[in-house]
């Protein structure tokens, strides 16, 4: 819309009417509430991240213990223990320990030197696996029979949370995505937007964008059930399902994201652009490589960026096909395991408000963030990409 | 002397010959097109191919509590009524919150404000979070919070647990930006000559809302909550830990019972089925149950928008 807009200061939106509220209490109540109602989506976000991270705050300043072997101090000891020494050599809450009297703690100390003799004798038990270092660092564990030192395993005697295994699951499976997804939606939105006739592009897009309504739990049956068999007689690797088989089957889902968002911005460039290259002698394809292709590469890339938070942050998909073995290997056709089939297969096996749990908010609030950072970087883009195409910069 | 129609002439491709760069750009590029489609093809024949033998009126209002792993017993309606009572649950929430804001963002926001910005910034990020984010909020924030909340002091958890209530209100935070999405698409192709004639007639700026430019934008308003239902019938991630059963003899009467999900179901049938082969024909049907489900829903989306735009050009 070309109208000038009104940007005095008493005046709001579309046409200035706006009399404040002494003129109309009803109007202007309306407007308050539609106003507080528009902010869910802000608080939405906020929320998210807070409640997210929330659980995994334990983990992040490092106040869990996950060792399964806690050496029991001896009685003199333990009486000599302040209130809240007390409350942390027992592990508790300041709320359940205030619900506690003199011998339910008794009881509890107790508790926690049969759990000490009983505890696993290895020398890896006395490690805390919730701590940094072992999140993320290496550690030649002594039960390890294939020497991996970078080890996901949270159950069994001792808990192993090291993330690297799951980082490159995820790593892998999107970069499968990615190269398979990329290329065909790119091609195909170039096709869409400037090469096909307009009657032939009216069905095309909405049939396009229909794969975007497949459900991901349907891709991943499809991935598992049909795909797998089918690539694995193909190509004659040996597990069935790998990362490869999961990326196929998640660049499905990623295609009609970056499809979308790219024919959109090669749509957006005017049709001045390539009516000019075309009137100079450019064929229909030179015009759509050189011209309208570089214009719109903003929104191309962008298209490419939230292609990529997409596939990161894909669950079912992976959960189904990939195999789900957290294994350190960068071969594609190993079985791998991602960040978010993990949270998705372990955490209701998890003791609420343990350390497993915890961690795997942790992953989910690490996978909030970088999703967060990859759409406000889409975002930006696609603004300079309008900014540029309006000719305001 | 050069008549301009011989330069003309001179600079039209199409005298040169035959441009092979031309085919196969436009070749690479179309293949490319079919591709996708093909894939889209694929997967519903396959589905349509092997679950059409199994999908019955039997299978369809059949009931869980006969053995769900048994192939001719089986039924998914327990599975469509959860999955129904789940979007139904959401739709009602979404909707008015996303109908207002998108309300607020286009007649009322001042477009280059710092709080517009953001809203929409919000709005964008919100539908880039993972669906699984989505679950470990369900839990974090509605179960665990909010639910316990409720629940302090009682003997026995009633709302801190997972719950369809709880399950709908994560895909509500989820589907709110294509509810908003769409809803301004539709408000924006309205003509503004349609809202001065209101107000040029003394109706106030909210009478305009209410009475021409909402019943004006029914038809986007439409689409965007099929999307919604669309999208949010599909998905299982979400839902995880928020609501879904892996088995129930009842169906869900409080909003604090769990259900059993149609998407749900067909993770437990392709991964935690006791033999994968007898079970398979039961699994092809409950997805061909859930893809006409969800298909249609984005079919009748995709026709409603496409008469929405043709409106707007119409318009403009």
């Amino acid at each position: 819309m070309s109208e000038p807009r009104d940007t005095t200061k008493r005046t709001v939106g579309w046409m200035g009417i706006h009399r404040g509220h002494r003129a109309r209490p009803a109007e202007w109540l309306a407007e308050q509430g539609i106003f507080f109602v528009s902010l869910t989506a802000i608080l939405m976000v906020f929320l998210i991240f807070v409640f997210v991270a929330r659980e995994a705050l334990p983990i992040v300043l490092g106040r869990m213990d996950s060792a399964a072997h806690r050496p029991a101090l001896p009685d003199e000891q333990v009486a000599l223990l302040t209130p809240d020494g007390l409350r942390d050599y027992l592990g508790l809450t300041a709320k359940e320990f205030a619900g506690l009297d003199k011998e339910a703690i008794q009881s509890l100390i107790e508790v926690r030197k049969e759990e000490a003799k009983e505890a696993p004798k290895s020398p890896d038990a006395k490690i805390n696996g919730a701590a940094w270092r072992y999140l993320l660092g290496p550690h030649p564990w002594s039960d390890s029979a294939t020497g991996d030192r970078y080890v996901w395993q949270p159950v069994g005697a001792i808990h192993k949370y090291n993330l690297v295994p799951l980082f490159i699951g995820t790593l892998k499976t999107t970069a499968v995505a990615l190269l398979f997804a990329v290329p065909v939606a790119l091609a195909a939105a170039i096709y869409v937007s400037q090469l096909a006739r307009p009657t032939l592009r009216e069905w095309l897009k909405p049939a396009v964008e229909l794969l975007a309504g497949v459900p991901s739990v349907v891709l991943g049956f499809f991935g598992l059930m049909v795909m797998a068999s089918f690539l694995q007689r193909g190509f004659g690797y040996e597990s069935r399902l790998n990362a490869f088989v999961a990326g196929i089957a998640l660049g499905l889902a990623v295609i009609p994201v970056v499809f979308s968002i790219a024919e959109d911005a090669l749509t957006s460039v005017p049709r001045a652009y390539s009516q000019a290259a075309l009137a100079r002698g450019a064929s229909k394809w030179q015009a759509a490589w050189q011209i309208v292709l570089p214009a719109a590469a903003p929104g191309v890339f962008a298209a490419v960026v939230l292609g990529f938070g997409r596939a990161i942050g894909e669950t079912m998909v992976v959960l189904m096909a990939s195999g789900n073995a957290s294994i350190v290997s960068w071969s594609l056709f190993d079985s791998t395991r991602s960040i978010t089939a993990t949270i998705a297969a372990e955490l209701a096996e998890a003791v609420f408000g343990g350390h497993h749990y915890r961690i795997l908010f942790l992953i989910g609030a690490l996978l909030f963030v970088a999703t967060f950072l990859t759409n406000l970087a889409g975002d930006l883009i696609m603004h300079r990409l309008k900014d540029r195409l309006e000719g305001k910069r | 002397m050069t008549s301009p129609a011989t330069i003309s002439s001179k600079l039209d491709f199409r005298t040169r010959g035959f441009d092979f760069a031309s085919f196969a750009f436009t070749g690479v590029t179309g293949l490319a097109t079919l591709f996708i489609l093909l894939l889209l093809g694929i997967i519903l024949a396959n589905v349509v191919w092997h679950g059409w033998e199994t999908f019955s009126w039997r299978f369809l209002t059949g009931g869980a509590d006969q053995d769900m792993f048994d192939v001719r017993k089986a039924g998914v309606l327990p599975m469509v009524i959860g999955t129904a009572l789940r979007v139904l649950l959401m739709t009602l929430v979404v909707l008015p919150v996303g109908v207002i804001t998108a309300v607020y963002l286009t007649e009322y926001a001042n477009s280059t404000a710092l709080t517009t910005r953001i809203i929409r910034g919000a709005v964008n990020n919100l539908a880039g979070v993972p669906s699984i984010v989505f679950g470990l909020f369900g839990l974090g924030f509605f179960i665990s919070f909010i639910g316990r909340g409720l629940d302090a002091g009682a003997a026995e958890p009633l709302w801190g647990k997972p719950a369809i209530l709880w399950a709908s209100l994560t895909l509500a935070v989820m589907t709110l930006p294509l509810v908003i999405v769409a809803t301004e698409e539709s408000l924006r192709a309205i003509t503004p000559g349609l809202r001065e004639a209101s107000l040029a007639l003394g109706a106030t700026k909210l009478e305009t809302i209410l009475k021409i430019v909402l019943p004006e934008a029914l038809p986007g308003i439409l689409t965007g909550g099929i999307l919604a239902v669309g999208r949010a019938g599909g998905e299982v991630a979400p839902i995880l830990f928020t609501g879904a059963a892996y088995y129930m003899r009842d169906l869900p009467k409080a909003p604090t019972d769990q259900f059993m999900d149609l998407g749900y179901h067909v993770f437990i049938l392709s991964t935690q089925s006791p033999d994968i082969e007898k079970t398979r024909p039961i699994l092809f049907a409950t997805v061909l149950a859930l893809l006409l489900l969800t298909m249609s829903l984005n079919l009748v989306a995709i026709l409603v928008r496409a008469r929405v735009r043709r409106k707007m050009r119409a318009g403009h």
